[in-house]
């Protein structure tokens, strides 16, 4: 336990940036992954081919390499961090997941929902807002709650980089100390306490929803 | 009933788990302790035939992975040869070397895990780790400097000490704990590897890369634009490494450096290894 009290302000700032980055990629791939979920799904083809392309390219690159491709790449051009990029790549990649989660979610709303808000003098938009998407997120909060924990888990992305996360201060640590293997139970329990929280409130909010539909 | 039932299996499986995750970890400080136990790394390569040295396979001159042999190649791994070839005719016991790739950061945990016997690494003999594992006498003369850009006008690390220069350093390196001395102002960016360490001093992740002066020059010969600037500001040689009491196979390998040094095979590799490097004393080097 000293080897935590000793670098204990290590340890917090590591989870500070793991913290930072998970929510900022959390709001963004929210965000970004329910935009190409509606755009997989709207009647112009050409919309649904770019949306299935960023879903299939970022769904099935190794997150690795997009985030090495904003660090040593995309940083030639453009001023870019370690932090920044881990970050850019974790939102793109988990954007694609939850694209598709989302999309199942709203596919699995009954059609005729959409014909009658339509019948009703709703339009797509309105409908989409105030009709699907509430139905859709309900069906598929138990799988973002997956990829929320895994995004979590995935932001030890950043370490490769530099980007001053929990992996990272703990891979400095256990180099310095030479203490491998406690340095990492340490680094596992503080993921812990991001993700279980993480995992029961999700759980909670479903509950919630049951009861409210 | 159903209930009851589905709850008492719910109970179960909990202890049952939590049994399995408790005897997992009894296990593993056990084999951890085991390990710690005083183990005779040469009783050891003499039963087995063979000694596992761990080298690096991202370090041009020292060690770099032959991408069409599979096998580093590098001044440490000739080393570590002709030290294995030297210990077999002192024991009189055929020996065969193995080598294992390590990271900067990985090496120590290996060695104590005994999944290597010795670590022939670019590996900086320190007071620190000489508290965990044993040193051999230095098999290599080196010191920490820094790589950068030609254009930057960077002329030393004193030149660095302003927190609008980041340095990029190799987690496990002693350069990223020298550097904070020499440069206190500056930003450390630590990196896995020299690949990527160099690939993000390209990238302008970093204004200098810092490690060894003598790894430093592995890649100013790749990379014409970079250059090693104010010469070397550490001391520190390399010693080859074993797990902790290894005093029988210290002194063997201890004898086996100085047969190689003696008898010029030592500066025989350094000459094949450092004589085409630029900028390099390589007879500075040698043995004498």
């Amino acid at each position: 336990m000293n080897l935590l009290q000793d670098n204990f302000p290590t340890f917090m700032q590591g989870f500070g940036y793991t913290l930072l980055s998970s929510i900022i990629a959390l709001v963004g791939s929210m965000i970004l992954g329910t935009v190409f979920a509606i755009m997989q799904i709207l009647p112009q083809n050409w919309v649904r081919t770019i949306g299935n392309v960023y879903v299939q390219v970022f769904r099935n690159i190794p997150l690795l390499i997009i985030t090495f491709f904003f660090f040593l790449v995309v940083a030639n051009y453009v001023k870019i961090s370690g932090f920044t990029s881990g970050t850019i790549a974790l939102t793109l990649y988990t954007s694609a997941f939850i694209a598709e989660t989302v999309r199942a979610g709203i596919l699995s709303i009954d059609g005729g929902q959409m014909e009658g808000a339509r019948a009703n003098g709703l339009s797509f938009w309105q409908a989409m807002r105030h009709i699907i998407l509430p139905q859709a997120f309900r069906v598929a909060l138990p799988s973002l709650g997956n990829q929320f924990i895994n995004l979590v888990k995935n932001s030890s992305v950043l370490a490769f980089v530099g980007g001053l996360d929990l992996m990272y201060q703990g891979n400095m640590i256990a180099a310095n100390t030479f203490d491998t293997f406690l340095t990492y139970i340490i680094v596992a329990v503080f993921y812990l306490v991001i993700t279980l929280p993480l995992s029961y409130y999700v759980k909670h909010l479903e509950i919630k929803l049951k009861h409210a539909a | 009933m159903e209930k009851a039932k589905k709850k008492q299996f719910g109970i179960i499986a909990t202890i049952v788990l939590a049994a399995v995750i408790v005897l997992g970890l009894m296990w593993a400080t056990a084999t951890a302790r085991r390990n710690e136990e005083h183990q005779d790394t040469l009783a050891r390569v003499q039963k087995l035939g063979r000694i596992v040295w761990g080298v690096k396979a991202d370090t041009k001159l020292f060690g770099l992975m032959d991408t069409k042999s599979g096998v580093p190649q590098g001044f440490d791994i000739d080393i570590a040869k002709a030290v294995t070839v030297q210990i077999a005719k002192q024991t009189d016991t055929p020996l065969s070397a193995e080598f294992v790739p390590v990271s900067a950061s990985s090496k120590m945990q290996l060695i104590k895990n005994t999944n290597i016997d010795g670590s022939v690494s670019t590996m900086t003999i320190t007071p620190e780790r000489e508290k965990i594992i044993d040193f051999t006498d230095e098999y290599f003369d080196a010191g920490q400097s820094i790589l950068v850009k030609k254009d930057s006008g960077i002329h030393s690390i004193k030149d660095m000490n302003d927190p609008k220069y980041t340095v990029i350093v190799i987690v496990g390196t002693t350069a990223a704990t020298e550097t904070k001395k020499f440069a206190p102002k500056a930003k450390i960016l630590a990196v896995q590897d020299y690949a990527t360490g160099m690939q993000a001093l390209k990238s302008g992740q970093g204004e200098a890369m810092s490690t060894d002066n003598a790894i430093l020059y592995g890649f100013a010969t790749e990379n014409p634009d970079y250059q090693i600037v104010g010469g070397t500001f550490t001391h520190g040689p390399y010693g080859i490494a074993f797990d902790n009491n290894q005093g029988p196979m210290i002194r063997e390998t201890n004898k086996a450096l100085a047969t190689i040094k003696k008898n010029g095979v030592y500066n025989k590799l350094i000459k094949k290894w450092f004589s085409d490097v630029p900028g390099l004393d390589w007879h500075s080097l040698e043995a004498k």
